[in-house]
């Protein structure tokens, strides 16, 4: 009993935690639902940790213990390596502005160098 | 020497080079007059920006530090809107001689990138040890990649023409490593011709090339791992 209140108030303050960061625009929206998804998912199990039980038996995994921290696994190198993915997606994209704004600057300062040539003849 | 009227680009990218790039600038405009020069600053923290608009190149300024790959993508970048027939890239530091960029720019003839390699014939430059195999054998298979014999892959004294300039401003390699194997592979793959012709470099101005195993076995990996990234990269 007392394990499973130490689930359920988890499960509950992630669900808690993540709706406030969308409520406050901190986090993007696809993030968001993909939390809050898995939060909705995991919330009964929180209550009721045996629940799993049929389908890790079916499945030959010995408990449903067993099952869940396997899948978590899984899910969380899912994803990390899409927060990878996604972090060098904004690098290349960070890097071809920094070469947008080097080659603007350099146009700017021609052109102001024309300028001062044209006023001072 | 032949006369051309085609446009060059000598691209140098720059890195706290204040010291030795006005030196640099000065040889090449001797060398080579009727060339354009720009200078990419690497977000340097000393005077390089100013030092070399000075001299007389032209400048860029990158925001953040983007590592040589990055500063010579800029650099191709700014030859394809600027309209450059032919694009050159050199070191800042001086360990390039500028009396071969005419012979490199001839080469072109017959090339779309021409690498200018050390232990081709002239020159003294050596290095020793595991690091010196890692060279070796990165040479044997890019050679064998792109069908000609290279002996000096991670050489970045280039010079390429028309559509690679193109190519390289949308594809340069930014990894380590990336901008020197990455770009034959690359090259290679994209149906251009690559030549080498023997140059000779000088040797650094500051700074000596390490030599310790451990580090030439990184190097080793490393640049294996860049192989192979290059040849099954789509």
């Amino acid at each position: 009993m007392r394990l499973t209140f130490v689930t359920a108030t988890t499960g509950l303050v992630m669900l808690v935690v993540i709706f406030e960061l969308l409520r406050r625009r901190q986090l993007r929206e696809k993030y968001g639902a993909l939390w809050l998804l898995v939060a909705v998912a995991v919330l009964p199990l929180a209550f009721i940790p045996t629940l799993l039980d049929g389908l890790s038996s079916f499945l030959g995994i010995a408990s449903g213990l067993s099952l869940f921290l396997f899948a978590s696994v899984v899910f969380l190198l899912l994803v990390a390596v899409h927060l990878s993915w996604e972090s060098s997606r904004l690098e290349e994209e960070t890097r071809s502005l920094s070469e947008e704004i080097a080659l603007l600057r350099a146009d700017v300062a021609e052109l102001q160098e024309l300028r001062e040539k044209v006023k001072t003849p | 020497m032949t006369v051309t009227t085609e446009r060059v680009l000598t691209i140098l990218p720059a890195w706290n080079e204040a010291e030795s790039i006005a030196a640099v600038i000065k040889e090449l405009q001797q060398e080579v007059p009727d060339m354009d020069i720009l200078v990419v600053d690497d977000c340097s923290r000393d005077a390089t920006a100013a030092v070399a608009r000075a001299a007389g190149a032209k400048v860029v300024r990158l925001p953040y530090n983007l590592g040589v790959g990055g500063a010579r993508r800029l650099g191709y970048r700014y030859a394809v809107e600027h309209g450059y027939d032919v694009a050159v890239q050199m070191d800042a530091d001086g360990q390039h001689d500028p009396r071969y960029i005419t012979d490199m720019i001839d080469a072109l003839s017959d090339a779309d990138l021409v690498i200018g390699a050390r232990f081709a014939g002239e020159g003294a430059y050596k290095v020793a040890g595991p690091r010196q195999w890692a060279m070796k054998l990165l040479s044997k298979a890019l050679s064998a990649i792109a069908r000609t014999r290279l002996t000096d892959t991670t050489s970045g004294y280039r010079a390429c023409r028309g559509e690679l300039i193109n190519f390289y401003s949308r594809n340069f390699p930014v990894e380590y490593l990336g901008d020197t194997v990455d770009t034959i592979v690359q090259a290679k793959r994209s149906g251009y011709v690559i030549k080498q012709i023997p140059v000779s470099m000088r040797p650094r101005q500051g700074g000596t090339p390490s030599n310790s195993p451990s580090k030439a076995m990184i190097y080793l990996f490393r640049s294996g791992l860049a192989l192979l990234l290059a040849l099954v990269r789509r």
